[in-house]
This record gives C-alpha cells, structure tokens and sequence, in this order.
C-alpha cells in the first residue's frame, strides 16, 4: 500500500492504483513506438515482407496460439486471485496466483523453444555471422549466408519480430517477478483481505501485458 | 526540539544529524521529503548546467575567430550535441522537476509527494545517467559527434561513446517518467478540502499538463533509442534505420521527434506555469482569464504532439504532410498568444512592484515573444528550407530556452527562495544579475539571426571570414552571460546566512497555499491541521450579486 494517504479531494482510488494506470500510460506508448516503427517498416512500397505464416509455418502459429490461449488463461487466474483475496480466503487466493505464475512461466518457455527454433532453423545468419570482429561488414555478412540459404526476403522481419516478442517478453518476465512477490505476501500473511488492492494492482499490470500480446500476436504473426 | 524545528525542513530530523555533518549529508541523500529532493535536483541541475555551460563557452571561444583556434575539428563536433544533452536533459527538465517537487504538494496543501520513495529513486537514477553521458569523453574514440539528435546512420556508425550516451538518456526518460507518474498521482489524489482542479494554481496546472506530456512522449523516444542500441549492438541482425538492410533512417526522425517536439513544451509548460504565479503577484491582482490560462495549456499539449514533423521538411517527406505540418505548428501560435495576452491583461491596472522575479517574468514575456515569432517564421515550409540548420534556428531555440526557459527558471528560484531558505536574497544583485542577462542574452543571440540568414550553418567547426565580426560579438556576449549567472549563485548561497529572516507571506501578496506555510515549511509542509483552501471566485464577470459582499460577510 501506497505510505501516503489520499487527500480529501482524492479520485476516490488509492495512490498506488493512480499510479499504477500512469505508468501504464508510458508502458503503452513505449510499444506504441515499437509498433509504430513496425508499421513503417513493414507497409512502405516494395517492403518486400513476407507473409508470417509462410515464415512461422501453420503449425508455428497454432503453438503460438495456444501459448497465447495460456496466457489469458493467466489473466482469468489472477482474477480469481484477487477474488478470492478480497473475501479473505487466502489459501485459494494463494493457489490461484500460483497458477498465473505457472501460466507466465510457460508462456516464456514456449516463447524461448520458438526463439530457439527460429534462430537456429530460419534465421541461421544470425548465428553465423561473426559482427563483434567485423561490425562494418556485418550486413553484408548476413545477406551473404541468407543468399547461401536460399534466400530470404527482409531482414527487419526478424528484427522486429525480435524487438517486439522480446520487448514483451521482458514484461511478461517482469510480471511473473511480479507475481512472485505478490504470492510471498500472501503466505507472509502481509497481504490480507484488507490489502488485497495490492493484487489488484499487480492484476492490472498482468492484464495489461496480455492486452499487450494480443497485439503483439496480431501484428506479427497473423496480419 | 524548538531549535531543530526553526529551520523547518532544512534542520536535521534526528539527533545523530544535529551532531554530524556527515550524518546530515545521508539524512539529506536518504531523504524522502519532496523539499529536500526538490532541492537535490536544483543543485544537481544547476551543477549540469555550469557544465553546459561551459561547454557553450568552449564553442564560443572556438568560433569567436575564422579559423581552427584552440581545439580540433572532432572534438568540436561533439560539443554543441554534449551542450544540448546536458542543457536539456540534465538542467532544465531537473529543475523544473526540482522546483515542482518543492511547491506543488505545498500548494495543493498535501503533506508530501504520493509516492515518496519513487521519488527519491526518481532522482538517484539522474546522476548516474549524467556521469554516463559525460564520461562518453574518457572512452576510446571520444563522446559522439551526431549532434543531440542522434540522426542515423551517423549515430550506428559512432564509437563507443554513442553507447553510453544512449544508455544515459534513456536513464534520464526513466527519471523523469517516474517524476511524472509521482506528479499526476500526487495532484490527482492529494489536494486538500476544497482544492477542485478549476480551483488550482496555474504552476500546479502547468505541471499536470506537462506530467501527461511525459508519460506520452517521453517513452516513445525511449522506443527509438533501444531500437537504435539494437542496431548498433547486433549489426548482422537489427537494421531499423539501415536502408542496405531494408529499413528507413527517417523512421528515426519520426520516433525522436515525435518526443522531442512535446519536450520544448514540458520544458516550458512549467515555465508559463511559473510566470503565471509571479505575475499575478507582483502585480497585485489575480491572473486574467484563469480558465483559459489551463485551457490554453492544454491546448498546447494537445497540439505539441501532431507537429513533429517541421523538424523535419528537408528530409523530403511529402509536400502535403509538410502543408499540414506547418498549419499545426502555426496553430500553437494561438494558444501560446492567448497566453501573452492574458500575462499583459494580469498586469493591466495592477500595482506592479519591480523586485527580481517580476523582472525576469517581464524580461521572459518579451523575449519569449521574440522567439515565439522565429518560430513561427521556421514554421513555414519554404523558409524553413532556407534556414534549416542555420544559425537561425540556434537563435530561435536560444530565444526559447535561454529567454524562454531559463528566464523562467530564475523568475521562480528567486520568487520561491524565501520560501525555500527562510531568508532574503540580496535585490541589488538579483537586480543586477536580471539586466547582464538579459542584456546579453540579446547580445549573444539576436545577432545570430542574421548569421542564419546569411546562410552560417550551425555545428560547423570554421566559418566564412564575412560572418567573423558577428560571431565574435555573440563570443563576447555569451562570456558575459556565463560569468553573470554566478552572481546569482554566490547571492542565493551567501543570502542563505546573510539574508533577513522572512515570515510566511514573503511578498504581502501572494495567494496560494504555500505562502501560508512557515518559511521555510516544515518537514511535512503545513504543520497539524491539514489546509482547507477557500474556492475564489475566478470569473471576470459582471455578477453584482457577487461583486457586492453580502451583509453576513
């Protein structure tokens, strides 16, 4: 809980729930100039990108799918945390905001096996070119063992896809980090029903980072 | 305890502080009391400044005659980049951030910041970040030379400096988002009875506006900078701004000026904000026109975000995009006029008294009108392609920063100092240090404007022997200016032991909530009692009703 108490001309919220929808207010333009940049990038004239599921394949996007079917599922959990902490049944409360820690968990794992997958199987440039000897002559470099792969259309496919999963995942991996403390109050018995805003809180962070992917899943892999 | 508490929130808190300095510096250094941190970010802001300062200095004795002088050509480009980093960034945004952390809890009559702690974190991140930009000199191949914009490929190609350049601005983003995240929770949630939004003051007002204006723009530059780290950290992989590798520099431009053109606003929204208390009160009459004042505010927050892009009517972008660019960017003239208007109006009938914050509000007005119409005349496409990046343009940004900004900036430091200390600052040097500067602000840069439209371009390290007559008036006025800001710092320090002792309402006049707190206020600004404020009445109508006290009065 915020130390400072609300004055009496307050919105009628506390301060940390004010500030938490602030910070959101920069989060989101952060990815709004992410995005935006994606956008120039990928619709000016002869672009060249190519169509993600010919890059992700079907199955590539399905797996993506239900990874984001999983992390909804993480929202929904941490509103039943919340629920549950309101009406003071803390050892639900508990066992629901574990699930919404498993559920981000598994969300960066699975986006870890696709970044595995498509650095070492579609982009292998990226492993081969060897830019911290020879900055200068990177691209070059990169364009040549693409030629050797059978080439490949544009190279900010991949580094927006990079930029924008990666950017993301941060949050998500922030969220869980998140949650974690989230979880250790309440078995410290620091957060009771009476602060159970505390969660709410942390939800509105956690939801805003699912918002945030469906955005993310949207542009890049289905548009 | 009475001693301790004399000195309000500037005596120490425990009784280890009262016996050791050290002891009081780590009360000061741990402190989460907004004065306090108010104040950390003014000394921190003015010891950046000085050395912006100085560096302006070495650009000045470079250019002061034709010809390579006293430095070489690469460590001349980097210093207008380094000046406007640290001016920018470590000096007036700080600072007005340092003087709202002082005034705005005590004039919404809160009893400190919302979160206290952030705060705090907010300004310990900023040293840091300014050591980072500044110790990119000590590192192989020197601090960038790309200028403060940045501008790709220059900027990917750049040595390692580049990298801590941008990893210290991106700190300073993070600083200031946290302050503004701290703002907007603090007046949105702490005002005392009373105190309804249309019933705040205008500095109060003008810290809103701009705290939105932050959070809104401030992290889309932090956008373009990892983007720009990316690129230069995994050339194989990352290519935004590389046209070879598919993509566009000019999507650079878009994203940085899509934050740095609000951030003139946020560094003078509070500014206006300032003059609009100063005014007022030494003119002995409420502000004119109050709920336009907000309104206009705002309206130049709203209209700051869709004009980015007459930064930018070289780069070729499309003539349409440009037309409509520059009807936006005229567009700000109105509301920024309104603004003018309404100061001249306040001050219209009142009984003005000329101490030093007046002065330098007056000086402000007129100055700012200068640059104001120079920016309206780079506004418009065809003379903006004449005189981009010419001395012009220096001159008109120096006209808004300089006479714009750091005018302001003076204005409230010496209005707020009794408040601040508890003492008076010594008006005849105040006086004095109000007419170098504003002497020889004019001196250094009007000159400048014709310079730009003779065509010097700016950044460069020679120039034409023609144009050396010029420069070397704008030299000597610039070393004047310089030195003339120390009179003020050795005044404010001195007066610190010196100076009278003053009671709560300093100046007799003023009318919001701080000026009935002790000077200088206690730890938690108003002691027991929270403040009610009382609703004035703003409308300059013509209700009898009103205008007559009622007999129960």
């Amino acid at each position: 809980m915020a130390d400072v108490e609300p004055g009496p001309e307050s919105l009628g919220v506390s301060n940390g729930k004010i500030g938490m929808w602030t910070f959101l207010v920069m989060d989101a333009m952060t990815f709004a100039g992410f995005l935006a940049g994606y956008a120039r990038l990928r619709w000016s004239p002869e672009s060249g990108w190519p169509n993600p599921i010919e890059t992700f394949g079907t199955l590539g996007i399905q797996v993506t799918a239900a990874n984001t079917f999983i992390l909804i599922c993480s929202s929904v959990s941490m509103v039943h945390a919340l629920a549950e902490a309101m009406n003071d049944n803390l050892e639900r409360a508990r066992t629901w905001m574990l699930v919404t820690i498993v559920g981000g968990l598994i969300f960066l794992g699975v986006q870890g096996f696709e970044w595995t997958h498509l650095i070492l199987d579609k982009w292998p440039y990226l492993m081969e070119v060897n830019w911290v000897a020879d900055p200068s002559g990177a691209l070059q470099a990169a364009m040549q063992s693409i030629e050797q792969h059978g080439g490949y259309d544009n190279l900010n496919f991949a580094a927006t896809f990079f930029n924008l999963t990666g950017f993301h995942g941060a949050h998500v991996a922030v969220g869980v980090m998140y949650n974690f403390v989230m979880y250790l109050g309440l078995r410290n018995g620091k957060i009771t029903g009476e602060n159970a805003e505390l969660i709410e809180i942390a939800g509105l962070y956690w939801h805003f980072v699912d918002l945030i992917w469906i955005l993310v899943f949207t542009f890049v892999y289905l548009i | 305890m009475s001693t301790t508490q004399a000195k309000g929130f500037l005596s120490p808190s425990t009784e280890k502080a009262e016996e050791s300095f050290l002891w009081y510096l780590k009360e000061w250094f741990c402190t989460t009391d907004a004065k306090r941190i108010g104040i950390m970010y003014m000394a921190f802001g003015v010891l950046m400044g000085i050395i912006g300062g100085a560096l302006s200095m070495l650009i000045r004795i470079e250019l002061m005659q034709a010809g390579p002088d006293i430095m070489s050509d690469t460590f001349y480009a980097t210093l207008p980049g380094m000046h406007a980093t640290l001016m920018i960034f470590f000096f007036i945004i700080p600072i007005f951030t340092g003087v709202a952390n002082f005034v705005v809890p005590l004039q919404i009559g809160a009893p400190d910041m919302a979160f206290p702690k952030l705060n705090l974190a907010g300004f310990w991140i900023l040293p840091p970040a300014g050591f980072m930009v500044l110790s990119a000199y000590l590192v192989p191949g020197g601090a960038p030379g790309f200028g403060w914009t940045g501008y790709p490929p220059l900027s990917v190609q750049a040595s390692m400096g580049a990298d801590l350049w941008i990893a210290g601005i991106i700190l300073v983003g993070t600083s200031s988002t946290m302050a503004a995240v701290n703002f907007l929770s603090t007046v949105f949630n702490m005002r005392c009875k009373n105190m309804t939004l249309f019933q705040m003051s205008l500095f109060t007002w003008s810290l809103v506006v701009t705290s939105f204006l932050i959070l809104a723009s401030t992290p889309v530059l932090t956008s373009a900078l990892m983007m720009l780290e990316l690129q230069r950290t995994f050339p194989a992989a990352f290519h935004f701004f590389d046209p070879a590798g598919g993509g566009d520099p000019i999507l650079y431009q878009h994203l940085f000026w899509f934050y740095s053109h609000p951030a003139v606003y946020i560094m003078i929204l509070p500014g206006f904000g300032l003059i609009s208390e100063v005014i007022p009160t030494f003119s002995r009459k409420p502000i004119f026109g109050y709920p336009v004042m907000a309104w206009s505010m705002i309206a130049i927050a709203v209209l700051g975000f869709v004009v980015w892009a007459h930064h930018m009517f070289t780069t070729g972008i499309a003539v349409e995009v440009r037309m409509a660019f520059m009807v936006l960017t005229m567009l700000i003239a109105v509301p920024t006029g309104i603004k003018i208007f309404s100061w001249l109006a306040t001050m219209w009938g009142g009984s003005l008294e000329f101490k030093t914050p007046m002065l330098f509000a007056l000086g402000f007005i007129a100055m700012f009108t200068i640059g104001g119409l120079s920016g309206v005349v780079l506004a418009s496409v065809p003379v903006d392609i004449q005189l981009h990046d010419t001395y012009y343009v220096v001159a008109h940004i120096h006209y808004v920063l300089v006479a714009g900004s750091v005018m302001t900036i003076w204005s409230g430091i010496y209005y707020w100092y009794p408040k601040m200390t508890g003492t008076m600052y010594n008006e005849f040097w105040g006086k004095v240090h109000f007419w170098l500067t504003t002497i020889f602000i004019n001196v250094t840069f009007f000159i400048q404007h014709y310079l730009g439209l003779q065509g010097m371009p700016r950044r460069y390290y020679d120039y034409a022997p023609q144009f050396e007559w010029a420069n070397t008036i704008s030299s000597v006025g610039s070393f004047i200016l310089f030195a003339a800001q120390f009179i003020a710092l050795v005044n404010l320090i001195v007066s610190i032991k010196t100076g009278d002792e003053v009671d709560k309402n300093v100046w007799g006049d003023g009318t919001q909530l701080e000026w009935a707190a002790k000077s200088p206020p206690a730890h938690h600004n108003f002691e027991g009692d929270m403040p009610v404020w009382e609703p004035v009445d703003r409308s300059h109508g013509h209700d009898d009703e009103q205008a007559q006290p009622s007999p129960a009065e």
